[in-house]
């Protein structure tokens, strides 16, 4: 009786599921289990349910009708990083990360958020993100918080207290907004310096551009420095990644289109991204867009063009000298001019699963002459940052950022480079809970390559 | 549904949190690697010990309830598919290195720990555990017991068998029994350690084995023949062994499975090629140089197009992984992958080859085939579509014609993936009606309540066997 009950409820979602997910996809799937190995929620609980074989199962099982999409299933499927390391280990190419969109998506479509999610998840994929002005407002805000002092306030007073422990943690390591983005600040044409190479767009990304101004300044004056003519076009938006990844699927078309239109107005080569999060969205924006004939050639020509700063800088650039005696820092000068500076790197999982670059950041770290680039071990898993995944699922990030953290120990480096603002967040944020802030500082890849750079 | 008083002694045994029959766990514990097939269990369980397991196959004998063991689940044969229903457990927790005795060169594992992490834990000791599936980076030890797996280097270095010394199971009455030990000589009655090694988890659960170790090879080389025609790769491999040289490693491909390992892969493998060999010696250096040396003048006078060897031990790795990964890289082609497991005496792999061919066409279906055939194990693969009903019909008509080649030639129907579920209907066809009946009596010895994996090994029905007159 109960169970008929469930199933007229669920009724609307399974055939939403049902509509949305790919049929071949799934098909595709031939259950070897060369993923498992590579997934970490796999890694951390050893049950099959929670492995990309796993998901798929329960994905097919829900299309053939032979289960419910139960709250247990919808809890599996948010329970998924998407940090989608089981594609490339994936001999048959089964599109994993298609597969845990659409079931989001139909999820998304059908859920009863409680009220203040429900606020929550409106007015930032509705409002903020959407809005590069509202973002930009957001940014303000957001410094007028951290620059009033309300930030000391609110910390003291206990008011953070009423936020759950992960954002009251996670507020600590926010870096200070800025008000003013890398177009306002540096302007939008940078010519490149000696012979130019090629003309690219920098895609300067909405958290980036808000939290890591300097780092998209820094972006343009390597791209600069290898020969390349640097355009920032001003339509640009949020990229839709975290709305693709939560089930928000019109919101990122919608955003996608409005990218397409302002970057295939700028007449350039290539388009450049300093964040693996929205990089890897933007490459797979043919895909996004797929069901829209109308929108084919263009989204391809943009998908094509889009390359990580380090792939762009490695494969096309000039080299540029990367050595340790320039805009010295105490601290940081006196240990590299000892020769004894060591570095390490987070991958960030989408710049390395999905646009599948790994060697080229690598390559750049080497490059700089004076410090020892030291490989820590699994530094290919995710970090558990996974967009918003440490808000949405704390435990199971808390416990793959504490593995993580482990490792950064043992690689015993004075820096902890990464190519994507999550990661460089959760990597704040291990440091800070280890209380290895004296020892080691996270960094993104651009600012310590720029910092090193001989002009 | 399984009684409420089942589940509840089991619970009692388990603790909750390792007894669950929730549709999630159900689920995704209806497969393995074993392609059209799933069956859904009436609940799985995650022992911790082997005291629980006894306790547990208690319950279950006393009920009469199947009990199915489960490790990675990677097996392609219907192994762990719960086609009678009933409990499946996973050994996944029982995953411990219990001993490595650097003295008599032996270690004591659990069941449920991976290949490929006991593989590298020993060779960080400087020893060496040979049997390397494909499968081995998913895999666990007790599957690998269970299935008897061989592997890449099982030419040269024979397989799982060959390395269980010891075991320590459970029967179906819940008796714990152990065999053999860390001894290298033990006739002291019937050899229950190898019976039970391929039994796959029909007579007994494996709960710890003790495993041989060897000293590793000082140096190998691994080295890539090119053939534009199919027959001459086939032939160069029996050519090889005539000559008495047995590679450590001596694998075949075939056109479309090296086009769709190298999209994989991006190897810049030749794609143009009809088929390839990866060959690998291992040894002292003098004798491999010397090997390497004589296996590519065979290469050559056997028409090789090319011969080149790998500069690392970094490349011929990247290679060798590659070639794991050709099975599934194989479904790229289409979603559903058949594979088999033909296996012939290494002087008929050239004719096998030539057979598998023919039938493809003869059933106009696409057979893709690589294997080990420096074992004279070949795995013939169609790519098809399950929900192509015509063509699927024809590929079970193709393989059952591959089957009666293989005996034919005086092989077997499978070589190292066990029979299971899919292969139950020909088992008489190697083995006889008398074999079959043997084999049941130890079944029945065994397992008199037939509780252990049932279904597996011995068919309601056997096929018949259509002997295809040509002339
Ligand atoms: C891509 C791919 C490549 C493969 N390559 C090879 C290869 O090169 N060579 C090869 O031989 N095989 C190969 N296989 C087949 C398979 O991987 C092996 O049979 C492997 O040994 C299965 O291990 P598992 O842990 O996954 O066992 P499972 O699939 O979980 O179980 C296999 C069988 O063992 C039984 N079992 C498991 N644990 C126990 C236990 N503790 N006690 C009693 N019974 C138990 C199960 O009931 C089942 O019958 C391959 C499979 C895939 C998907
Ligand atoms: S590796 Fe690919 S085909 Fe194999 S189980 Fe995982 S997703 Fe499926
Ligand atoms: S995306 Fe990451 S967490 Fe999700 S199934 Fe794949 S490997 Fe596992």
């Amino acid at each position: 009786m109960a169970k008929l009950k469930d199933e007229a409820k669920l009724k609307p979602l399974t055939n939403k599921l049902r509509m949305l997910l790919d049929e071949d996809q799934l098909t595709n799937c031939m259950r070897c289990g060369f993923c498992l190995p590579a997934c970490p929620t796999y890694a951390e609980t050893g049950i099959e349910a929670e492995s990309p074989r796993g998901r798929i199962a329960l994905m097919k099982a829900v299309n053939d009708g032979i289960m419910l999409p139960d709250a247990a299933f919808e809890e599996q499927m948010n329970h998924c990083l998407g940090c989608r390391a089981c594609e490339p280990a994936c001999p048959a190419d089964v599109k994993y990360g298609q597969l845990i969109e659409q079931a989001r998506d139909a999820i998304e479509d059908h859920k009863q958020h409680k009220p203040m999610v429900r606020l929550i998840r409106h007015t930032a994929f509705h409002s903020v993100f959407t809005n590069p002005k509202r973002m930009k407002l957001m940014g303000q805000g957001l410094r007028l918080y951290q620059r009033a002092g309300l930030r000391t306030v609110a910390r003291g007073s206990g008011l953070m207290k009423l936020f759950p422990k992960h954002m009251r943690e996670m507020e600590q390591i926010l870096p200070d907004a800025a008000a003013k983005g890398v177009a306002e600040q540096i302007g939008t044409r940078h010519p490149a310096k000696g012979e130019r190479i090629a003309t690219v767009a920098l895609f300067k990304g909405c958290i980036m551009d808000v939290m890591f101004t300097d780092t998209n300044i820094h972006t343009v004056d390597l791209l600069t420095a290898a020969g390349f003519d640097v355009v920032i076009p001003e339509k640009q938006n949020c990229c839709g990644a975290l709305h693709a990844h939560s089930g928000e699927g019109e919101g990122a078309r919608s955003l996608a289109r409005r990218n397409i239109e302002a970057f295939k107005q700028a007449g350039i080569d290539y388009i450049v991204s300093n964040a693996g999060g929205c990089g890897a969205i933007l490459t797979e924006y043919d895909h996004l867009l797929q069901g829209e004939p109308e929108w084919t050639a263009d989204a391809k020509w943009f998908a094509e063009r889009v390359l990580d700063v380090s792939d762009l800088l490695v494969r096309h650039g000039r080299e540029i000298c990367f050595s340790k005696n320039v805009n010295k820092q105490e601290g940081a000068m006196q240990e590299e001019a000892s020769g004894s500076i060591r570095i390490t790197y987070q991958d960030s999982c989408h710049l390395r699963n999905v646009m599948r670059s790994s060697g080229a950041p690598r390559k750049l770290m080497r490059q700089v002459d004076g410090v020892t680039f030291v490989e820590m071990k699994d530094a290919d898993r995710c970090c558990g940052s996974a967009g918003i995944y440490n808000i949405t699922q704390p435990e199971m990030a808390g416990q793959i950022l504490d593995e993580k953290m482990e490792h950064v120990k043992a690689a015993d480096a004075s820096y902890l480079l990464t190519s994507n603002p999550g990661c460089l967040l959760q990597m704040k944020l291990g440091i800070e809970q280890q209380g290895l802030g004296d020892k080691m500082k996270a960094v993104h890849i651009v600012d310590f390559l720029h910092e090193h750079m001989q002009n | 549904m399984l009684n409420a008083e089942v589940k509840r002694e089991l619970t009692e045994i388990l603790g909750s949190s390792y007894c669950k029959d929730d549709p999630q766990s159900l689920v995704t514990h209806s497969y393995d690697g074993t392609p059209m097939l799933q069956s859904l269990p009436e609940l799985v369980i995650y022992p911790e010990n082997t005291k629980q397991v006894s306790q547990v196959m208690k319950v279950l004998n006393h009920y009469k309830i199947p009990l199915i063991g489960r490790g990675s689940g990677t097996n392609l044969c219907g192994g762990t598919v719960p086609v009678e229903g009933g409990v499946v457990m996973v050994m996944h927790r029982m995953n411990q290195i219990l001993e490595v005795d650097i003295e008599n060169l032996t270690a004591t594992v659990q069941p449920g720990l991976n290949t490929k992490k006991f593989s590298q834990h020993v060779e960080a000791l400087g020893l060496f555990y040979p049997p390397d599936p494909s499968s081995m980076s998913i895999s666990t030890l007790g599957g690998n017991i269970a299935e008897c797996s061989g592997g890449l280097r099982g030419l040269k270095y024979g397989t799982t068998k060959d390395y269980v010394i010891g075991l320590e199971a459970v029967l179906a009455n819940g008796e714990v029994i152990r065999t053999g030990g860390k001894l290298m000589k033990d006739v002291a009655g019937y050899d229950v350690t190898k019976l039970l090694v391929g039994s796959e988890g029909t007579l007994a659960i494996i709960t710890e084995a003790t495993l041989k170790l060897i000293p590793p090879p000082q140096y190998k080389k691994t080295m890539l023949a090119m053939y534009s025609d199919l027959y001459d790769a086939a032939r160069t491999v029996s050519k090889i062994i005539e000559s008495r040289m047995i590679p450590a490693t001596l694998e075949f491909l075939d056109n479309a499975t090296l086009q769709v390992v190298d999209d994989y892969a991006q190897l810049g493998l030749p794609r143009e090629m009809e088929a390839i060999l990866i060959i690998e010696q291992d040894g002292d250096k003098g004798s491999v140089e010397r090997d390497i040396a004589r296996i590519t003048e065979i290469c050559h006078s056997e028409q090789a197009k090319q011969v080149s060897v790998a500069g690392s031990l970094e490349e011929a790795e990247k290679l060798l992984t590659a070639r794991r990964s050709a099975f599934t890289a194989l479904a790229r082609l289409k979603p559903t992958t058949i594979l088999e497991d033909a296996t012939v005496p290494r002087s008929k792999i050239a004719d096998m080859v030539l057979e598998i061919n023919r039938i493809a066409k003869k059933y106009n279906v696409q057979i893709c085939t690589f294997g080990h055939a420096g074992d004279g194990n070949l795995h013939p693969t169609a790519t098809t579509d399950v929900r192509d009903t015509d063509e699927i019909h024809r590929v079970e008509a193709a393989f059952a014609e591959i089957f009666e080649a293989t005996i034919r030639l005086g092989g077997t129907i499978t070589g190292e993936h066990g029979v299971g579920v899919v292969k139950a209907p020909f088992l008489e066809w190697k083995v006889g009606p008398a074999g079959i009946e043997i084999m049941k009596g130890i079944k029945h010895a065994f397992d008199p309540n037939n509780i252990l994996n049932p279904g597996k090994i011995f068919a309601k029905e056997s096929r018949k066997r259509v002997v295809i007159q040509r002339g």
